[in-house]
């Protein structure tokens, strides 16, 4: 059968057929990061692509195998390479691969190859011109994956749109603030420690102690200002040291922090029931503020600390821890105050809620310390 | 062995935030590693280069680039790749085909035969309009050209235009032989309201004809089976699909439709043996794992996820190519409805055959959502479309109306 007869009758074929595709088509996948002058990434490109540009299968059996891959490595390097075209700032930015591997992908094996190089110019955009296999299959699309200062952008490169241009904006420094005060809220909230020892100074800030008994206040002021004072004190107690664990300024072994926090939250919750500091427990926040402080420092350590927007993240992060607090805080006064003279708050959640918190800490100091004689050396 | 098939593009911005998702999903599963030894076999190629088709393939390349305007070299390659582009059901040969075409690829008025042939092209990229524009050019300049009309009338009975369609068949009479304008015309008729009439035109002309190439047989057996089916005679249906499936070439459509019919009688143990091979096809791996998931046979779980991933795959890429197969996919599979009736909507602007219909109207059903399925209904009603099972889903579904 002629080839002219052969499309005649695909045409009758195609009367009815389904509109199905059996294969998947030609892609590649090109990851590129940025930062600064630094170019670096990681292109997959399918071996069987690779071969009818360049001929990999060398014994021509119909198979590829590693050796022969490798054999071609600089063939492939020189071949794709000179089909990725980056510029920043008007100029050119070489690269060269520094390593080749294989992954297998949905329909078959790629060749990956990671390549880094450095930009003349670091400037806000970064020129993309991607013209892999547009002359043999211009069916072949570069699906784009673009990392920038932790953000990541998608392209795809077709013969149509070849040359693309990637806005290279710093992320704002307003959205990295909202981020960090975002952990700093989430932490208080999920970090039972501290909101425990908050509730355990500020549990008493209702009542009044008179002759070695708990009364309630008289009235709002006092209990108010009590509270501002202990919160304010605790918020620069741990602010602090926050930001000299953070700077880098001081460090702790964490195991002795957390074992730390935990001991504070036994003391504040048994000066409840065997009360010993009473008028001056905004001091006492402010002394163990200094220990959660160091808490919260490796919290925000392990976010990763953004070298270009330090004081940024800081901020935004000490502000969230704030206004978790408030909100923890707002809530919690005008409850308490309003049930302040009843039995159910000054035996059941003063007395009772402060022994709850002292067996939940002492437990939770037994695991840390009981940690601490395991992991340590 | 042949069909109409897409790709069309997507805006970026339309799916930019499933690509990026899509983008880290493929990501997550694949790690690059260094292989153990340098006998490891990464790929099999699908043609050996010692392949006579492949040393001719190479021969016609090496031509074309000792000479890059030479059109019948240029053709010649072009229908070469097409060929082999529906036989091994992989798109990247449509595109070695249109780099062939390149010197004619952008110009307004091509010669005849690089019309015909860019035309082709662009609608196996569903580029239906832009195909169809140089088919209308082609039967223009050159009114006897039976391979213009045929696309033609595959087009617009892609389309649901049938009027058009008709008249498409009826030009391929005067000018190609008995079978193929009767092929035409009894498909047409067959899907509007006529099987009985069709069936009886088809076979009459496919006994006449009498020496027929297997790919003309196997059409034929599966359109008088398709057509069986509409007359509500599984039995006949059946006998014409076995005998399709015992002519020597191998056509992934007609097992396509072999399995879908052997699926609505409920046997999908023989489903299984049927497509157990076709792995590397995903129409054909949907209904594997189809037949599978009603078996409950083990493989089931780790078709779905190829599947899936390779849905995934296309949606990086920008296709909406295999929307029907992919709603089909949510629906049946991972019991996805409003996602599936989404794909099948989508896709029926693009494709109104009786299988798109079906799973429009199905997905509609599942939802209870008939306004969803209008467009199926109303083609219903116009075509006089006789399949039993579309009937019946179709009266279930307006029976939800209030």
């Amino acid at each position: 059968m002629t080839a002219a007869c052969r499309v005649l009758i695909a045409a009758l074929l195609a009367i009815a057929a389904s509109s199905a595709l059996a294969h998947k088509p030609s892609d590649s996948y090109l990851a590129i990061s940025v930062e600064g002058e630094e170019v670096s990434g990681q292109w997959d490109i399918a071996l069987r692509d690779l071969d009818f540009a360049i001929g990999i299968d060398d014994n021509g059996d119909g198979d590829i195998t590693w050796g022969e891959v490798k054999a071609h490595r600089s063939d492939i390097a020189a071949y794709s390479l000179a089909r990725l075209k980056l510029r920043s700032g008007g100029a050119e930015c070489p690269v060269h691969a520094t390593a080749f591997l294989v992954d297998d992908h949905s329909d078959g094996a790629y060749s990956v190859m990671r390549f880094e190089g450095a930009c003349q110019v670091e400037s806000q955009a970064i020129e993309i011109g991607y013209s892999l296999f547009a002359d043999i299959d211009p069916q072949h699309k570069g699906l784009l994956r673009l990392e920038h200062g932790g953000g990541t952008r998608t392209g795809i490169f077709s013969p149509e749109r070849a040359t693309q241009s990637f806005e290279l904006e710093k992320i704002s420094a307003l959205t990295q603030f909202f981020d960090y005060a975002r952990e700093g809220v989430w932490h208080i909230w999920i970090g039972f420690d501290h909101i425990l020892f908050l509730l355990s100074l500020l549990l008493p800030a209702v009542l009044v102690l008179a002759g070695g008994r708990w009364q309630a206040v008289e009235r709002f002021p006092p209990a108010f200002w009590d509270v501002f004072k202990i919160v304010t004190s605790f918020t620069v107690a741990h602010s602090i040291t926050l930001s000299l664990a953070a700077l880098g300024v001081i460090s702790l072994p964490s195991r002795l922090v957390e074992s730390a926090i935990a001991t504070s939250v036994v003391l504040a919750a048994l000066n409840n029931v065997f009360p010993l500091v009473h008028g001056r427990r905004w001091m006492v926040a402010f002394f163990f503020g200094l220990i959660h402080g160091f808490g919260f420092a490796s919290v925000l350590r392990d976010l990763g600390l953004p070298q270009n927007a330090l004081l940024i993240a800081l901020v935004g992060f000490n502000l969230g821890v704030e206004g978790g607090q408030l909100a923890i805080v707002s809530a919690f006064l005008p409850l308490a105050f309003w049930l302040r003279g009843t039995w159910f708050y000054r035996r059941l959640v003063f007395i009772g809620g402060s022994l709850a918190i002292t067996t939940v800490a002492g437990i939770w100091l037994v695991e840390r310390a009981f940690n601490m004689k395991i992991i340590s050396p | 062995m042949s069909t109409i098939r897409t790709y069309t593009t997507g805006t970026v911005t339309d799916w930019g935030r499933g690509l990026a998702l899509a983008f880290f999903a493929i990501a997550a599963h694949a790690t690059p590693y260094v292989p153990k030894d340098d006998s490891v076999v990464l790929e099999h190629l699908p043609v050996r280069p010692s392949d006579p088709v492949a040393r001719e393939l190479h021969q016609l390349r090496a031509e074309l680039a000792a000479n890059p305007r030479r059109r019948e070299t240029a053709i010649r390659l072009a229908e070469r790749y097409f060929a082999l582009a529906n036989s091994e059901g992989d798109p990247r040969y449509v595109g070695y085909a249109q780099a062939a075409l390149k010197p004619w690829w952008d110009l307004a008025s091509p010669p005849l035969d690089a019309l015909v042939m860019r035309a082709i092209l662009k609608q196996y990229s569903h580029d239906f309009s832009g195909a169809m524009q140089d088919l209308a050019a082609a039967t223009r300049e050159d009114p006897e050209n039976a391979r213009a009309w045929s696309w033609r009338a595959a087009i617009d009975m892609v389309q649901a235009n049938y009027e058009q369609a008709r008249k498409d068949c009826l030009a391929l009479k005067s000018i190609e032989s008995d079978l193929y304008a009767v092929g035409c015309l009894s498909y047409l008729d067959s899907t509007t309201g006529r099987a009985g009439a069709a069936y009886r035109a088809l076979s009459e002309a496919y006994a006449r004809s009498g020496d027929n190439s297997p790919e003309m047989k196997v059409w034929v057996l599966t359109r008088l089976a398709e057509m069986s089916q509409r007359m509500g005679n599984s039995k006949q249906a059946e006998e014409h699909f076995r005998a399709a499936y015992f002519e020597p070439i191998n056509d992934q459509f007609l097992l396509a439709a072999y399995a879908d019919f052997l699926l609505d009688q409920g046997r999908p143990d023989e489903v299984i043996p049927l497509l157990v091979d076709w792995f590397r096809s995903d129409i054909l791996l949907l209904r594997l794992a189809l037949a599978e998931k009603a078996r409950r046979a083990p493989k089931a779980g780790e078709h779905i996820e190829a599947l899936r991933s390779r849905f995934d795959a296309a949606a990086l890429r920008g296709d909406k190519l295999h929307q029907q197969e992919e709603a089909r996919f949510n629906l049946y599979l991972l019991g996805n409805k409003e996602k599936a009736l989404a794909l099948a909507r989508e896709n029926w602007k693009l494709q109104r055959e009786p299988r798109d219909a079906r799973i429009l109207l199905e997905a509609a059903l599942a939802m209870k959502d008939p306004a969803a399925a209008q467009g199926a209904l109303d083609w219903l009603d116009r075509s006089g479309h006789e399949d039993p099972g579309l009937r019946q889903t179709a009266q279930r579904l307006k029976a939800l109306k209030p």
